[in-house]
């Protein structure tokens, strides 16, 4: 178990720097630098900014002071927003993504599982046709067409649910909705194909065999080998809201992290870019690095095989 | 039970080859493709889809020429004007023809969807067939970069490239298109993996064979199948990045309209006119359960295993 | 001239208690292109401490007869028609809670393949743990005793240890050792044993059929042993039932199929086994063709497309049981005292009813 958890964590780290360095370079590798269109500044200025942000160096010397000051945990000062740094942006506006996407994760995996189970013990009963009905919607619509509508239809006409901010825990359907509609969907039909897989392997009939009852069958023998695969998308899971936050945090005004991203694409403040996407990269693959543990503690088999 | 019966004597005549033979011709063979498609037929979901989908590249293809408005037509008199039967789908704050900025819009996501598929599978191709086919340190090592690309959001690559990238639609395609092939690579490699020890192969080695022609005349049409899946699947995600992309206003430039745009044009008018949001966003959510529904059908075709 | 269309108890006439009697039983599989018929009327039984084989290729009906006796067929599969007797009471009545009481306890069962018959996520001492504690009144501790005292039974080295590994740690063999272990941890008086050694390699197969062996005669339980290779029964069978289409073919003592076969369908399964001792090089002879469609089953001999000998009634109507003694019936026309004379024919076939 020791030497698994070792070599995952090597491997966390090479991804990290495989990131970092994409990131860096394609941010460098963009049209312009980060003050062309504002009016053309006077040289003095220019140079002191220069200096300032070490654009003044070589490439490869602001990659590596780049490199260390990630390392230390240190992504930089905003080009655009003078006098705040990446750091102190991410500190401000993270909780607040974290709580919206953390509940929906949570909605996805405490809903999610159980529907797809019902509906593969249900096969082709209206349960399952009714649980796939909507998994197939919730795949389909967009999450920023989810929450649009959510906002048109319940927050503008009927008024029943606010829609600026996150101030009460009305505030959270909408968006949590939003988010979690299409990881959701996937989720259920996930563990419905995985448990209806599972139900058809030799354990199953042996545990039948063994005269269990069809409830410990469900519960012990088939639910840990169906859930393994589920667990693996947990990963993505997280993936999928932190990029859906971007829509859904401008469609329900919160001030959170993705929509601040989108507005630094928007008026190109590069380093805020740069170092949003470094915090997103490490926060997945410390999240996947998590799994990989859980998934070893679930599958006997992993330590062996890898 | 008991019986009490004569047994008339041509009954004991030895049977011919042929007479024994004559019950087991009724089922025609097929061939692997074949069966494919009568099985797909019979899905009636997945035949929607396919009819939905031919119908959308028909209209996408031919409803401009039908139409006698074009998508960067302005006519300040008549902005956001509801449906009529001048404007079907209505006008929207440009008083541009909603319905043809649609069916452009269908234009822009459905080349983004193919030639990004297209581009993926390639890639995919190339790299999961090289990977499996070399198998060993190679395939360690293409394998662990493709682990390392996998763990990072691919939209979070899209958005970046996009903003290094100048805006426009051969931009979109290269992002999407540069960045979802890792299922597919890693799809061909699994196949190639199990393919590559039949006989077949060993037979085409041992006569020679290179291994370029082994990897594309042997190997992959017989991996074709999960391949096509794939494919199926990947489209409607390239769908729904496009008009991600789009709505955070990082797709194609105005005015040339992308479902996604649309829908984010819609946004500030929403109150008063949500038909700016419904048409768009209905022509999405139609595409993709077409898109669903025949990759669903085709997986269940092509592997009647997990039929039930 | 009279015959028996259906296969007629002959419990009665041995002194031994039938510990398990089939009757005409039928299952099918309700599929969505129609009723596939994989067993169609099947009958015979099993006595006391005895030990049967049914042997038959794939899709003859001999795992979906196993299946049906322990009522685990699932879903869209059913039992039509049938008794299946159990120490006098007949199963097919049973309702799956108290199928649930049988199971594992009464009856239990041995699967192909251990690779994938253990359920990976389990150790070994935790999956025999459970169906003892279901079964037996027993705490934790002493359901552990007793599964490693199973383990050390069924010859797995340092039990106490083994017990709590992963089935992935154990080879095929010891695998399928564990799988033995397991069914027999509640005593059952009645084994099914599903081709217990197909999967794995010759030389662990001899060892797993001579644990079967001893086991049977140190704790007293019956056996049906399933498989498709007639050579696996002949050591621990005393009687072969030989399937074919969803039928029984024939039905014999093991010497009697070895020495005296009546059906040809047993003669081809006979050819095309190799035999080691004879000394002499021999041609394995395969049976030409495939098994028939279940779906549409052949109105006569399921066999009659691919033997050598059929006749134009084989095609036409459904062989009767011929009885050449108590013991040895075969459901052929060339056992019909107005059949053709062929090489192939037995001498003294005679039908009773």
């Amino acid at each position: 178990m020791g030497r698994f958890i070792a070599k995952r964590f090597i491997s966390m780290l090479v991804t990290l720097l495989f990131v970092v360095t994409i990131t860096f370079f394609l941010m460098h590798a963009a049209p312009g630098g980060p003050f062309s269109r504002e009016k053309a500044l006077p040289a003095p200025i220019l140079k002191v900014i220069e200096e300032r942000f070490n654009l003044d160096k070589p490439v490869y010397q602001q990659y590596l002071i780049y490199l260390k000051d990630v390392a230390k945990g240190d992504l930089g000062p905003s080009f655009q927003r003078v006098g705040w740094t990446v750091n102190e942006i991410i500190e401000k506006t993270f909780p607040v993504s974290a709580k919206v996407g953390g509940v929906s994760v949570l909605l996805v995996l405490i809903l999610g599982i159980p529907i797809g189970i019902v509906s593969a013990l249900k096969q082709n009963k209206w349960q399952d046709q009714l649980a796939m009905f909507f998994a197939t919607l919730g795949v389909t619509i967009p999450s920023f067409v989810i929450g649009t509508l959510i906002v048109h239809i319940f927050s503008t006409n009927l008024r029943i649910l606010p829609s600026n901010g996150l101030s009460t825990w009305k505030h959270y359907i909408g968006p949590v909705i939003a988010l979690a509609g299409f990881s959701l969907s996937f989720v259920a039909r996930l563990t419905r194909s995985s448990m209806l897989e599972v139900m058809q392997q030799d354990y199953i009939r042996t545990a039948r065999a063994k005269g269990l009852s069809e409830f410990t069958v469900l519960t012990k023998h088939a639910l840990k080998n169906a859930l393994i695969p589920v667990i693996s998308y947990v990963g993505p899971l997280v993936a999928a809201i932190l990029t859906g936050s971007f829509v859904v945090e401008r469609i329900f005004a919160i001030s959170g992290m993705g929509k601040y991203f989108v507005e630094s694409v928007g008026n190109r403040d590069y380093t805020v870019i740069m170092g949003v996407t470094v915090f997103y990269a490490i926060f997945l693959v410390v999240m996947v690095f998590v799994v990989d543990i859980l998934y070893g503690l679930i599958d006997p088999r992993i330590k062996l095989d890898r | 039970m008991e019986e009490n019966m004569k047994i008339p004597d041509y009954m004991w005549e030895t049977l011919s080859r042929e007479e024994k033979d004559k019950e087991k011709i009724d089922r025609p063979v097929m061939t692997y493709w074949q069966d494919v498609w009568r099985r797909l037929k019979k899905n009636y979901l997945a035949m929607i889809g396919l009819v939905t989908i031919i119908l959308i590249f028909l209209i996408a293809i031919f409803g401009p020429y039908l139409s006698s408005y074009t998508f960067s037509d302005q006519d300040l008199e008549i902005t956001n004007q509801s449906m009529s039967m001048k404007h079907w789908f209505g006008t929207d704050s440009h008083g541009r023809d909603l319905l043809i900025r649609v069916i452009h819009g269908a234009r822009v996501s459905l080349t983004v969807a193919v030639v990004a598929s297209i581009v993926n599978f390639f890639i995919g191709i190339v790299y999961g067939g090289i990977s499996g086919y070399m198998g060993g340190k190679v395939d360690n090592i293409m394998m662990r970069i493709v682990d390392i690309i996998s763990t990072i959001p691919l939209v979070l690559y899209a958005i970046i490239l996009m903003v290094v990238l100048k805006r426009g639609l051969s931009s979109v395609i290269l992002a999407i298109g540069t960045i979802y092939w890792v299922r597919m690579a890693r799809i061909v490699r699994g196949q190639i993996l199990s393919l590559k020890e039949l006989e077949y192969v060993l037979a085409a080695k041992t006569l020679g064979a290179s291994t370029w022609r082994i990897l594309f005349r042997h190997l992959i049409p017989n991996a074709m199948g999960p391949i096509i899946v794939t494919m199926t699947m990947m489209i409607p995600s390239a769908i729904f990045t496009e008009s991600f992309l789009s709505f955070i206003g990082l797709g194609v430039s105005a005015p040339k309209p992308s479902w996604g745009s649309l829908a984010s044009d819609a946004l500030g008018g929403l109150t008063s006119y949500p038909y700016q949001l419904f048409f768009p966003s209905i022509a999405i959510c139609i595409t993709m359960l077409a898109f669903n529904f025949l990759g669903d059908g085709l997986r269940d075709a092509l592997d009647p295993r997990l039929r039930k | 001239m009279l015959w028996t269309q259906d296969y007629v108890s002959r419990g009665d006439f041995v002194e031994n208690k039938n510990i398990l009697e089939v009757k005409n039983l039928r299952t099918s599989f309700f599929t969505h292109v129609g009723e596939v018929k994989a067993i169609r009327g099947v009958g015979f039984h099993l006595k006391e401490g005895e030990a049967i084989g049914i042997v038959g290729e794939s899709g003859s009906g001999k795992s979906v007869t196993s299946m049906s006796i322990m009522k685990l067929i699932q879903d869209p599969g059913k039992i039509v028609d049938g008794e299946i007797i159990f120490k006098e009471k007949d199963l097919v009545e049973f309702t799956q809670k108290e199928m649930q009481k049988i199971r594992g306890n009464e009856i239990a069962m041995i699967f192909q393949d251990p690779m994938t018959s253990l359920n990976p996520v389990f150790t070994i001492g935790n999956q025999i743990i459970e169906v003892i504690r279901k079964h037996k009144k027993m705490s934790k501790k002493e359901a552990r005793k007793k599964a490693i005292e199973m383990l050390t039974l069924v010859g797995i080295p340092s039990p106490d240890k083994r017990v709590d590994q992963y089935p992935h740690e154990f080879s095929g063999g010891m695998r399928q050792r564990a799988m033995i272990a397991m069914a027999l941890s509640c005593e059952p008086s009645l084994l099914i044993a599903d081709e217990p050694t197909t999967a794995l390699d010759v030389t662990i197969q001899a060892q797993i059929l001579e644990l079967m062996k001893n086991l049977k005669n140190e704790i007293n339980t019956s056996i049906i042993l399933i498989t498709h290779d007639l050579g696996v029964v002949a050591d621990v069978c005393s009687r072969i039932i030989v399937m074919y289409g969803g039928l029984i073919m024939e039905e014999a003592t093991s010497e009697e199929i070895f020495y005296n076969p009546k059906h040809p369908y047993t003669k081809g399964l006979l050819k095309s086994i190799p035999k080691i001792d004879l000394g002499e090089s021999q041609r394995l002879i395969p049976i030409e063709g495939t098994p028939p469609d279940l779906l549409n089953p052949p109105k006569g001999c399921p066999f009659a497309a691919r033997c050598s000998d059929s006749m134009r009634i084989c095609k036409e109507k459904q062989p009767p049981y011929f009885y050449t003694n108590e013991e040895h019936r075969a459901m052929c026309w060339l056992l019909h005292e107005d059949a053709p004379k062929t090489d192939t024919k037995a001498k003294g076939g005679i039908a009773i009813g």
